[in-house]
């Protein structure tokens, strides 16, 4: 059975992401968002419900009036109708026929009624067939026909008739009211009074609710009956809709042609055609609420600038605490890292020390042979001998200087530079620190690379730290005279996966899990626990994944999964 | 001295410091020969007569620790001083322990060296009487 371990992504891994300016500014928008959300609505809600009461309130009081006044309106209206139709009533029961006929009498009649009443015009008599028999008033109309018109027609059916205002022949407005009559012959005659508008003009015109407010009458076909304020002169048309049918004064919400919203009450005057309707535009509605909502706005808008400084000034100060923290944890891992690096050079060093000490032992030995031939020989050596000498101290000069530039290159503190790298020549970098001791331990590195393996755009610095842990672990696995088998393969598309496995003890599996964890060792006293931890960490930050299979007894192989990344042109 | 110069094993896996070392000790009156493997080395004492043997420590092959004991086993009288690198101390102490004359680090200095071959040449002449 083969034990496995693999690890993805882990948020905590990106060292960059975690110190970057947008990461910090989303949280401190999430935290100023999140609070400002659970302190301002509370208050939003509160405010515009106190709002929503006080605006009824308001609104009673603006329209409680309005209907209060509709109904006064069209209570007055309707006693003055009642008043003059009982008087033309009591005229045809008091006097006959015959004696309405009489011009003179109907004059006489005329004065009286308009000393007791006021707003009668005039006065005629009609016969059944629509003649105007007599005739009391300003014109000359006696004898007129009236048998076309339909308030005759109508004042046969119902007995009695209030017409729609009109202007009559001195262009004054006026309305006709009608009564019907037995003349006590078998026959009937009608009874018919023109009515001045000038009274009914006076008593529409009080209602109005002061300033904006406006009064007036509409017939049944919205014909202005008086003059308005706003909708014009008698017998213009109204453009509001029409009201429904009600006696009872209503109120309603409405707006004209214009988009002018009004709020309306209206009455209809029974046993007439007149609609009485009082007008308030809604701005007088929202005079007294529109200093009521300066003051509301005034307060909420501190109260939410109050509470968004505190809760910006809050989340700045908690979010720039997390931020230092999290510096901090990131240079404290950077130097761990560091450290872990130098740890991997130490280890190296032995190694290393050996490999320089040979050719500076040859340089040492040449040179003291060149010095010898020369103090010690009683002739000058030959040139071929002295050249010879001098090249193998140059060589040995240099494999010192390789040896050197390798190790500083290797040590050198890692600021993250991606570039294209070919993996190949880098793992075989890495094996090169660990050349000697191949060689002295027979132990035997294969590689297993394609033709052309596919070069990665990373971090040099740092993939070699993390091969170099790998295969130092692998080192240490291995007995003398073990194997050590590198391969590179490409995985899909835009990834290459590194293997490194090793013949050596192998991980148990109750530890397999562990072995990324930081402080976890199993060298007891040799290692710091931090190695593996840290290649995971930096394999997490160069976009990549490593993973582990193990077996006791039978090696342990490595995979490091890295995106190939955008390569250079 | 004059009459009998000292034969002198130089075993190293670095050919090149093996032969310079080889011409100035040989320049200096010993009669030093080369070889750059532990086998060889134990193929040249087991038919050539040897004073003292100069032996690196780390070699691919048969490593100088190994080289010695067998050394110790087969010849008894033999003087083996270790050439180790720098801080390998551990596999020079285990080398004392398995009879070792001395150790010395390298790079090494001619006169020191000189002077260890000495003793060690003397102390093979003390054991032999």
């Amino acid at each position: 059975m083969t034990n496995e371990v693999s690890l993805g992504p882990a948020p905590e891994g990106d060292q960059d992401l975690l110190v970057s300016q947008r990461r910090y500014r989303k949280m401190r928008i999430a935290a100023v968002l999140s609070v400002s959300i659970v302190a301002i609505v509370p208050l939003l809600i509160m405010t515009g419900v106190n709002a929503y009461q006080y605006q009824q309130a308001l609104r009673t009081e603006v329209t409680g009036p309005l209907v209060r006044f509709a109904a006064n309106g069209k209570q007055s209206l309707e006693s003055f109708l009642s008043e003059r139709l009982s008087a033309l009533a009591m005229v045809v029961r008091e006097r006959s026929y015959e004696e309405l006929r009489d011009s003179r009498q109907l004059n006489r009649v005329l004065v009286n009624l308009r000393q007791a009443f006021g707003g009668f015009v005039d006065l005629g008599v009609i016969d059944e067939q629509g003649v105007q028999v007599s005739y009391a008033g300003p014109y000359e109309l006696e004898g007129r026909s009236y048998s076309d018109y339909n308030w005759f027609h109508e004042v046969g059916v119902r007995g009695l008739y209030v017409s729609d205002v009109f202007m009559g022949y001195r262009n004054i407005p006026h309305f006709v009211i009608a009564i019907r009559q037995s003349t006590g012959a078998g026959s009937e005659f009608v009874l018919r009074a023109t009515i001045d508008t000038d009274v009914i003009n006076t008593l529409v015109g009080s209602l109005a609710v002061h300033g904006s407010g406006d009064a007036f009458l509409l017939n049944r076909e919205n014909i202005l009956q008086t003059a308005s304020r706003l909708y014009g002169d008698v017998l213009q048309r109204c453009p509001l809709p029409p009201f429904p049918y009600s006696t009872q004064a209503e109120l309603i919400e409405t707006e004209d042609e214009s988009g002018e919203s009004l709020i309306a009450s209206y009455a209809q005057i029974p046993r007439s055609p007149f609609t009485l309707v009082l007008l308030s535009p809604r701005s007088e509605l929202h005079a007294g609420w529109l200093s009521l909502r300066q003051d509301v706005l005034i307060f909420l808008g501190i109260s939410v600038l109050l509470t968004l400084a505190v809760v910006i000034g809050g989340s700045t100060y908690v979010v720039n605490r997390a931020r230092e923290a999290d510096l901090k944890r990131a240079a404290l891992y950077h130097k761990m890292e560091y450290t872990n690096k130098m740890a991997a050079i130490g280890r190296l060093g032995a190694g290393v020390a050996h490999e320089i000490n040979n050719p500076l032992a040859i340089i040492t030995e040449k040179a003291g042979l060149l010095k010898d031939l020369v103090m010690l020989s009683e002739e000058m050596p030959p040139r071929d001998k002295l050249i010879g000498l001098v090249n193998s101290v140059l060589k040995s000069a240099d494999r010192c200087g390789g040896i050197t530039h390798r190790l500083l290159g290797f040590a050198k503190h890692m600021e993250v530079q991606r570039e294209t790298i070919d993996l190949d020549v880098l793992l075989q970098e890495v094996l090169g620190f660990l050349e000697k001791e191949a060689v002295y331990r027979d132990i035997h590195v294969d590689f297993a690379f394609p033709e052309e393996p596919p070069a990665v755009v990373s971090d040099r610095g740092q993939l070699q730290q993390v091969f170099l842990n790998i295969v130092n672990n692998a080192f240490a696995a291995v007995e003398d005279g073990g194997h050590i088998q590198i391969g590179i393969q490409e995985v899909g598309k835009g990834a290459v996966a590194v293997s490194i496995a090793d013949d050596g003890v192998g991980i148990p599996e109750e530890s397999l899990s562990h072995i990324f964890d930081p402080f976890f060792t199993t060298k007891k006293g040799a290692g710091t626990g931090l190695g593996l931890s840290i290649t995971y960490g930096i394999v997490q930050k160069l976009g990549g994944q490593v993973s582990v299979e193990s077996k006791v007894g039978e090696g342990t192989c490595f995979t490091v999964t890295l995106p190939t990344g955008q390569a250079f042109p | 001295m004059e009459a009998e110069a000292l034969r002198i094993l130089i075993v190293d896996d670095e050919e090149e410091l093996v032969s310079a070392v080889e011409e100035r000790l040989n320049l200096r009156g010993f009669q030093a020969h080369g070889v750059t493997t532990g086998t060889a080395a134990l193929e040249y004492l087991a038919d050539k007569p040897c004073d003292v043997v100069l032996l690196d420590v780390k070699m691919p092959g048969l490593g100088g620790l190994e080289v010695i004991k067998r050394i110790k086993e087969e010849h008894p009288g033999l003087e083996v001083i270790l050439l180790t690198g720098h801080g390998s101390a551990q596999d020079a102490d285990r080398g004392m322990q398995l009879g070792a004359f001395d150790y010395v680090m390298k790079p090494v200095k001619i006169d020191v060296l000189v002077r260890l071959l000495l003793s060690a040449a003397e102390r093979k002449d003390k054991g032999d009487v």
